[in-house]
């Protein structure tokens, strides 16, 4: 059966967007690849931003003002109004729907500071915080018998065309545990499938499902796609695994030290200026560590349990008696699929919210405690927008011919000798990427990534399966994530080629200073030569 | 070190890692060894819970489960296998939504203390990555148990002080639910987050009691025997 809002993606900013859009009375089906609880969500741990000022003095004046000065000139001034000025009241429904937050004494949502935020402004779960908040989402969507399909890999956009104009009438998944290809049509479609940051593979923070596959199959559709060199990177990932260690350690007084046991930097200024502070360490041959001893073992585990168990487990090291060591790792990506003021992209029905969407809030470095604020601020807008315009929807939907395409790519890979192992050039991918478009880059560095990635490219003729089975072939769904990866490099490296000066996580070696030319966003296109880029407002 | 998988048949693989994750042992077989190898995963670091697997008969988060010469790893129990170590979730997970997991209406003017806060604080740190529910005894004798992690996310909205209809919650597990778990505590050994269901499961009972229920298999008509036929103690 056709749904009116189809949400490819059930980590916060899908569920968030679908018990919206159901309120509003809307037939809803949400699809994921893995399962609700377990998306990228799950991993955000710092907290979700709301100026209540339940620590001290807070204004939404100064969550905008903080927000802005991050962001590096990049961010839209009326959306980042928007997302501070809702803040408090996302904060509140979450509250309202049963999200356990951590509380202060006098019986209030506590909060904590987090770095480039001049107030404790991040409310928190302990170090839970994404974790509690999407399960709760996941309650929520159980309490209200919204159709949630699992293990369903998005292949494409199902679009029909109307007076030559293009609208989109649902989407074609592979249907991971059968191996069918199956079509979803709907009046409207809203993507929520997360960032890119795993381009970066083990230098990443992120779940090894956050693989930018909506971003790729909204710019095979035609939508517009903008920012892609704004990667940030999280100061403190865990040395040996990348495991995220939050920001709030730092918040809560952490140091970060070196070999010496040193301190170099203001560990609470935003990400880029700390990891960039990190990285000239490194390169100096020191060793990083974070210092959170002098913390106290009652404070580290009422405040920080995880970040002890997690250290204990990748590091073999105790935060209560020992330093950890950490490097600096891609951990979110700014970029992402260009939306209007109702979410929608170029195309018609066709919306998305989340990391993987563009609404202009972070700019050029997002602040810690934003995004799960932006989840549930813009989920609740796109629910709104998606419900909206479906119901006014009333052109035909054909699926014939988007069906047939995407059987036939299936079949394609299937039908490709397997040369080249693709999971080699993944691995390629990830190095090259956080030794050539990480922290630091240049003109040379970034222009011998593009090379790889055109090599790379040019033997996906011969990139095929060794498994070549129906059933939870995850040989196929790798393969293609890492197709959609590729696709989506080009596009962050003829990014941040195109952009001569240093802004926010774009920093340029050659050219280090703001050049207000490029006071302007990166949009790409996918042309018939290739991805290329432009600026425009 | 040679690691063992349950698949179509068994299969030894031979890994040079030292003090590898099982998820990291797994990762390598399928992209340097035998790439039909099926698995799932996600975080890597014991949050998102889909690499739950049993080693040696007991389930672990393969992420956070340090591999050992001579491992025998198999996929969950009491779920239907999809293929090799992975399984389908569906039905386990549909069991949150027959516990009615959820606050029943919105609260306007939530006031929790930190004391409040505190009550369900480890039951909300729950990741569903279904470990208790495979070493759970009582699917063998009742595939509709409401089981381990959905009762304890019942007490979890029972016990918070926003929930303002605590009693149809309680009503609604006194069938396949509260009453059919043995107390063994087998969910309590596997819980990677150290969550006890079979305490919550207590704490349900007592309030059951409270609300005027008794435990069926005792006393009544029946006489003193369980669900299985076998007398309960």
């Amino acid at each position: 059966m056709k749904s009116d809002v189809l949400i490819i993606g059930a980590g916060g900013a899908g569920l968030v967007s679908a018990i919206k859009a159901h309120e509003s009375g809307v037939k809803v089906r949400v699809i994921t690849k893995e399962y609700p609880t377990r998306a990228q969500t799950t991993m955000a741990q710092g907290g979700i931003n709301a100026s209540f000022g339940h620590m001290s003095e807070d204004s939404v004046e100064t969550h905008i003002a903080n927000t802005l000065k991050s962001a590096h000139g990049l961010a839209n001034e009326d959306s980042v109004k928007y997302l501070c000025e809702e803040a408090t009241n996302a904060v509140e429904w979450l509250d309202s729907i049963g999200v356990c937050f951590s509380r202060t004494a006098d019986s209030k949502i506590a909060q904590r500071t987090l770095g480039g935020a001049s107030a404790p402004r991040a409310c928190y779960a302990q170090d839970y915080t994404g974790l509690k908040i999407l399960h709760t989402l996941y309650d929520r969507c159980l309490a209200l018998g919204i159709e949630i399909l699992n293990e369903r890999y998005l292949l494409d956009f199902i679009t029909n065309t109307k007076d030559n104009k293009p609208y989109v009438c649902g989407a074609t998944v592979l249907n991971i545990r059968t191996g069918e290809v199956e079509s979803y049509e709907s009046s409207s479609v809203i993507i929520a499938t997360g960032g890119y940051a795993r381009i970066y593979d083990k230098n990443s923070t992120n779940s090894t499902s956050t693989t930018g596959d909506g971003i790729a199959a909204a710019m095979r559709t035609g939508a517009r796609v903008s920012d892609m060199e704004f990667v940030q990177f999280h100061p403190t990932a865990l040395k040996n695994s990348s495991v995220l260690i939050s920001e709030s350690a730092r918040g809560a007084g952490g140091y970060l030290l070196n070999s010496n046991g040193e301190r170099f930097t203001n560990e609470l200024a935003p990400r880029d200026e700390v990891a960039r502070a990190i990285d000239d360490e490194m390169k100096k041959g020191e060793d990083i560590f974070l210092d959170i001893r002098h913390l106290g073992e009652k404070f580290i585990d009422n405040e920080l349990p995880q970040e002890r168990k997690l250290a204990k487990l990748y590091e073999n090291i105790d935060p209560v008696t020992d330093l950890i060591p950490i490097k600096p790792v891609a951990h979110y990506t700014m970029g992402g699929i260009e939306v209007d003021s109702t979410s929608q992209t170029k195309i018609s029905g066709l919306f998305a919210v989340g990391e993987c969407a563009n609404h202009r809030v972070h700019g050029a470095n997002r602040l810690g405690g934003n995004s799960l604020l932006e989840l549930v601020v813009f989920g609740k807008l796109v629910g709104e927008s998606a419900s909206t315009y479906a119901k006014e929807f009333s052109s035909e939907i054909d699926s014939t011919t988007s069906h047939k395409d995407s059987s036939d790519f299936i079949e394609s890979i299937k039908g490709i000798e397997s040369e080249v192992d693709f999971y080699e050039k993944r691995e390629l991918l990830g190095d090259v990427f956080y030794k050539n478009v990480g922290i630091k880059r240049d003109e040379k560095s970034l222009e011998s990534a593009l090379k790889t990635i055109k090599e790379i490219q040019a033997q996906i003729p011969r990139i095929g399966l060794k498994d070549k089975s129906k059933i939870y072939n995850t040989n196929l769904t790798e393969l293609i994530e890492f197709r959609n990866m590729l696709e989506l490099s080009e596009a962050v490296l003829v990014s941040a080629i195109a952009r001569r000066e240093s802004r926010g996580a774009h920093y340029r070696e050659d050219m280090p200073n703001e050049d207000d030319k490029y006071k302007t966003h990166t949009i790409v296109k996918n042309t018939e030569s290739g991805i290329v880029p432009d600026f425009m407002e | 070190m040679k690691i063992r998988i349950k698949r179509e048949k068994i299969v030894e693989y031979e890994v040079d890692l030292v003090d590898a994750t099982l998820l990291e042992i797994l990762t390598h077989i399928k992209t340097k060894q035998d790439p039909s190898l099926v698995f799932a995963s996600g975080c890597k670091s014991s949050v998102c819970g889909s690499c739950s697997m049993r080693v040696n008969s007991k389930e672990v988060l393969a992420c956070s489960y340090k591999a050992k010469d001579g491992d025998f790893v198999e996929p969950l129990k009491n779920v239907p296998l999809i293929r090799d170590l992975v399984v389908d979730m569906d039905k386990a997970y549909q069991f949150n939504f027959k516990a009615k997991t959820w606050l029943s209406k919105d609260s306007i003017t939530p006031v929790l203390s930190q004391d409040d806060e505190k009550i369900n604080e480890i039951q909300s740190d729950c990741i569903l990555c279904g470990s208790c529910f495979s070493a759970c005894p009582v699917y063998s004798v009742n595939e509709e148990f409401l089981g381990p992690f959905s009762l304890t996310r019942v007490w979890k909205y029972v016990s918070d002080k926003r929930e303002n209809d605590s009693k149809s919650k309680i009503d609604n597990i006194q069938t396949n639910g509260i009453w059919d778990c043995t107390l063994c505590n087998e969910c309590t050994m596997v819980c990677p987050q150290n969550i006890s269901s079979k305490s919550d499961i207590e704490k349900l009972r007592s309030k059951s009691a409270m609300a005027g229920y008794t435990d069926p298999n005792f006393g009544g008509f029946g006489g003193g025997f369980g669900f299985d036929g076998s007398p309960s103690f």
